[in-house]
C-alpha cells in the first residue's frame, strides 16, 4: 500500500528545563560560594524574602458612619512626646517617625551629619549607635538618642549626659540575639581608637552586656543610668521581635520610659545572611502582642512604643501608628532618601558585581554612594548639607501622607488611628495584626495570644 | 571636717544628686556614706576629685562610671562596681560580685578581697588589682588596660582578649580563647611593680607573676578558626 512521502523522523519531545524552586538559582549560588570559601555569607540590609507586611493591611477610610477631615484646613496632629513617664526632660518630636541608631563606623561621619541635618529640618530625633557619639552628629542633631549597647565602645558618661534621650540596646530585628560586626576594611585609625581596639582588625561586638543579664538586672541598670544622668533624660530599651509581648512587658516594669521594637526587616550593617533571613518575627506581627503587653499593664500611651523595620511610605507609618504604636524609626530607607542604591552609580555597582537596588555589600566599605563607607574619597561624595535636605523632604512625606490617610479617617491626630480603621487582605496578616480579613468579620487566632 | 550622707534617712538620689552638684574645685573633698546597706548605684558618675567612703556593703554598680573621685567601700560591693569608669581610684575592702571594672577606660580599681566571675570584662583602659582571686572568664573581650591578680584566676581567663595585659601571681585554671602566656620583660616588670604599689601592695614581688595577653590569631576571620569564634 502506497503510505504517501515519508515525513523524516522527529525527536521525541523532551521535557522543558526546570528550575527547582527549592534549590532556586540564589540557594545554588550560595551553595558553590559556601563551598568555595568555608564561610558563612556576611552582608548588610535586612531581610530581603517576602514577608506577611504592612501592604498586606488597608485603611477603609470614611463612610456614612465615619466622617473624614477637611484635606487642608483641619489640623491633624502629629507631635509625640516620648519619656515623659519618668525623664525630667522628655523628647518631643514633631512627627512620629525618628531616625535609627546606625553607628559611625557603619556609616561615614558625613552620613551621620546628614542624618543630623534632615532630622533636625524635621523636627525629630536622630539615634547613635555602636561605637559611640561623634562631635558631628551631636554638633547636627538638634535631639540625639545615645545607644547603650553591649560593646560599651566609646561609652563615656559625657556623652550620656550630652545627650537627649539613652536607649539601651538589647537586639535589633535583623539579628535578634547577635552581636555588632565591622570587618577590617571598616576600622580606620579614627573608628578603631573610638571602639579602643586595634586599626584593621575583624571586629565582632558582644551580643549580651557584660554587667547585666535578665529583667531584674535591667532594672538595676535603668537606674543607674538615671542617677548619672540626674533623671533627665528619657530611657528606651531597644529589642528586636522576638518575643514582643514579654520583652515589652519586662522593659516596661524595669522602668523604661520607652520601648523600641524592631522587626526582622529592620536593616543591619553587617550580619549573617542566614540570621537576617530566619531569625526574628516580622514586624507587623510584633505591633499588637506588643501593644497588648503596655495595655495589660495600664501604661500604653504612658510607656511609649515605637516601632521599625522596613518602614518605607507614609502608609507603614499610618498602619503602625494604627496598631498601637506611638512613633516608627526608619534605617534603611532613611540611607536610600541620601542615596543609597541610586540608579546613578549603576555602572559603579556593576563593577562590584551587583546592581542598584540590590547593593548590600554595607559592610565592605566601598559603597558607590559614600554612605556605609569609611573611604575618604567615597565618603566625600556625599554632601552632608544636601543629604540632609533630602532627608528632610522624605520626612516631610512620610509625615504628609500619614496626615492624608489620617484625615480620611476622620483623625485629628495621627495617634487616634486605630485596629478598627484597618483590614487585611490575607489571613496571615489578619491573624498577625488582629485585624479582620477584607470583607468579613473574621480575625484568624482569635485577635489574641502572648 | 567630712560631709555625711546617711542612707537609713537620706535616699540614693540625694547622695548622687549632692555628688554630682559639686564644682571640680570644691573643698568638700571628703563624703562619709552611712547604712549603705547593699543599695544600688551609690556614688555614680562623679567627676569631682572628692573622696566618697561607703561605710559597709554596697549593691550593684557602685562608683559606676566615676569620672574622677575616689571611692572607698568599706564592705563588700555587688555586680559590676567601677562599671565603666573613666578616672579616679575605687576601692574594695571586702569582696566583689561579677563584672567588676566591666568595660573601664581609666582610673585604678582594687579589689582587696576576691572577685567574682567577668572581673574586666571589655575592659578599655582600666587597671584592675585584685588582692584575692577572680572568677571564670574574668577578662573576657578586655580591649585595653590591665588586670593583676595576687591569687589564682578561674576559667577561660582572657577569652577572645584584644590588646589588656593580665598578670597573675597564682594558678590559671584554663585560659581562654586566643590567650596566651607571654614573656614577662623588664618593662612589664617595673610597670607592674609601680601598679602594685598604687595599688597599696608595695611588699609583693613584681617578679612573681606571669603575664597574659592576645595571641592575636582571631583578629581576622578565619575558616579553620570557625570553632573559636
Ligand atoms: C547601616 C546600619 C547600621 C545600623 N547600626 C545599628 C546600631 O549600631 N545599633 C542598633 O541598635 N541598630 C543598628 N541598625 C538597625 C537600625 O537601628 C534599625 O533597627 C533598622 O534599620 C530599622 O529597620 P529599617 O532599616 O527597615 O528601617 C543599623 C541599621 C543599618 C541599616
Amino acid at each position: 500500500m502506497d503510505q504517501g512521502p515519508s515525513t523524516p523522523p522527529r525527536p521525541a519531545p523532551r521535557p522543558a528545563p526546570r528550575m527547582s524552586a527549592t534549590f532556586d538559582p540564589v540557594t545554588l549560588a550560595e551553595i558553590r560560594r559556601a563551598a568555595a570559601t568555608g564561610i558563612y555569607d556576611i552582608r548588610g540590609y535586612g531581610a530581603k524574602r517576602a514577608l506577611p507586611h504592612f501592604d498586606d493591611l488597608l485603611f477603609l477610610g470614611a463612610s456614612i458612619s465615619r466622617y473624614p477631615l477637611e484635606g487642608y484646613r483641619e489640623r491633624c496632629g502629629t507631635d509625640v512626646v516620648l519619656g515623659a513617664r519618668f525623664a525630667k526632660k522628655p523628647v518631643e518630636l514633631r512627627i512620629p517617625v525618628t531616625i535609627a541608631g546606625m553607628s559611625f563606623g557603619s556609616l561615614s561621619a558625613q552620613a551621620k551629619e546628614a542624618l543630623g541635618r534632615g532630622a533636625t529640618i524635621a523636627g525629630t530625633s536622630t539615634t547613635t549607635g555602636d561605637g559611640g557619639m561623634t562631635p558631628e552628629e551631636r554638633q547636627s542633631s538638634a535631639t540625639l538618642v545615645y545607644q547603650y549597647l553591649p560593646s560599651r565602645y566609646g561609652m563615656n558618661p559625657d556623652d550620656l549626659r550630652a545627650a537627649d534621650a539613652i536607649e539601651i540596646v538589647v537586639g535589633q530585628g535583623a539579628k535578634p540575639g547577635g552581636g555588632g560586626m565591622l570587618l577590617g576594611q571598616k576600622i580606620t585609625e579614627r573608628v578603631a581608637a573610638m571602639r579602643t581596639l586595634p586599626p584593621g582588625i575583624d571586629q565582632r561586638s558582644a551580643s549580651r552586656h557584660p554587667d547585666w543579664t535578665g529583667p531584674d538586672d535591667l532594672e538595676i541598670k535603668i537606674l543607674e543610668l538615671r542617677e548619672v544622668t540626674d533623671w533627665q533624660k528619657p530611657i528606651y530599651v531597644k529589642v528586636g521581635a522576638s518575643r514582643p509581648y514579654y520583652d515589652t512587658a519586662l522593659a516596661a516594669k524595669a522602668g523604661a520610659d520607652v520601648v523600641v521594637l524592631d522587626g526582622m526587616q529592620g536593616g543591619t550593617a553587617a550580619t549573617q545572611t542566614v540570621f537576617i533571613e530566619n531569625v526574628g518575627l516580622p514586624i507587623l506581627a510584633a505591633i499588637r502582642p506588643a501593644v497588648q503587653a503596655l495595655q495589660d499593664l495600664g501604661l500604653h500611651r504612658t510607656v511609649q512604643l515605637v516601632v521599625s523595620g522596613g518602614i518605607r511610605n507614609g502608609a507603614d507609618v499610618a498602619k503602625a501608628l494604627a496598631l498601637g504604636a506611638d512613633a516608627v524609626s526608619i534605617g534603611t530607607a532613611a540611607l536610600a532618601a541620601l542615596g543609597d542604591n541610586d540608579p546613578a552609580f549603576e555602572a559603579e555597582y556593576a563593577a562590584l558585581g551587583t546592581h542598584a537596588g540590590s547593593y548590600d555589600a554595607w559592610h565592605e566599605g566601598r559603597d558607590p554612594a559614600g554612605i556605609t563607607t569609611q573611604d575618604p574619597a567615597l565618603a566625600a561624595r556625599l554632601d552632608p548639607v544636601l543629604g540632609g535636605r533630602r532627608l528632610a523632604n522624605y520626612l516631610a512625606v512620610l509625615t504628609l501622607e500619614a496626615q492624608t490617610i489620617a484625615r480620611a479617617c476622620g483623625k485629628s491626630h495621627v495617634h487616634n488611628l486605630e485596629p478598627e480603621d484597618l483590614v487585611a487582605l490575607t489571613v496571615e496578616a489578619a491573624a498577625m495584626a488582629r485585624v479582620p480579613l477584607a470583607g468579613t468579620s473574621w480575625i484568624p487566632g482569635g485577635g489574641g495570644g502572648q | 571636717m567630712s560631709d555625711q550622707i546617711d542612707l537609713a534617712v537620706a535616699t540614693t538620689r540625694d547622695l548622687n544628686g549632692a555628688l554630682h552638684g559639686l564644682p571640680p574645685d570644691t573643698n568638700r573633698t571628703l563624703w562619709r556614706v552611712l547604712n549603705p546597706r547593699g543599695q544600688h548605684a551609690l556614688a555614680v558618675g562623679v567627676d569631682a576629685p572628692i573622696r566618697v567612703e561607703i561605710a559597709g556593703h554596697a549593691g550593684y554598680y557602685c562608683a559606676g562610671m566615676n569620672g574622677g573621685a575616689t571611692v572607698v567601700v568599706e564592705g563588700n560591693a555587688g555586680n559590676g562596681v567601677a562599671e565603666n569608669m573613666m578616672a579616679g581610684r575605687v576601692e574594695v575592702r571586702g569582696d566583689a560580685s561579677a563584672a567588676a571594672g566591666a568595660t573601664a577606660h581609666g582610673g585604678l580599681l582594687v579589689i582587696h578581697g576576691n572577685a567574682s566571675a567577668r572581673c574586666g570584662i571589655s575592659m578599655k583602659g582600666v587597671d584592675i588589682v585584685v588582692g584575692g582571686s577572680v572568677g571564670h572568664m574574668s577578662a573576657f573581650m578586655a580591649q585595653a588596660g590591665t588586670l593583676t591578680v595576687l591569687g589564682d584566676a578561674g576559667d577561660s581567663l582572657g577569652d577572645s582578649i584584644y590588646e589588656a595585659q593580665l598578670f597573675v601571681r597564682g594558678s590559671v585554671a584554663s585560659l581562654g580563647a586566643d590567650c596566651v602566656e607571654k614573656e614577662m620583660r623588664d618593662t612589664h616588670r617595673t610597670a607592674l611593680a609601680a601598679r602594685l604599689q598604687a595599688a597599696g601592695f608595695d611588699g609583693v614581688d613584681a617578679g612573681s607573676f606571669r603575664r597574659y595577653g592576645s595571641a592575636r590569631r582571631l583578629y581576622h576571620f578565619h575558616v579553620d578558626n570557625a570553632g573559636n569564634y
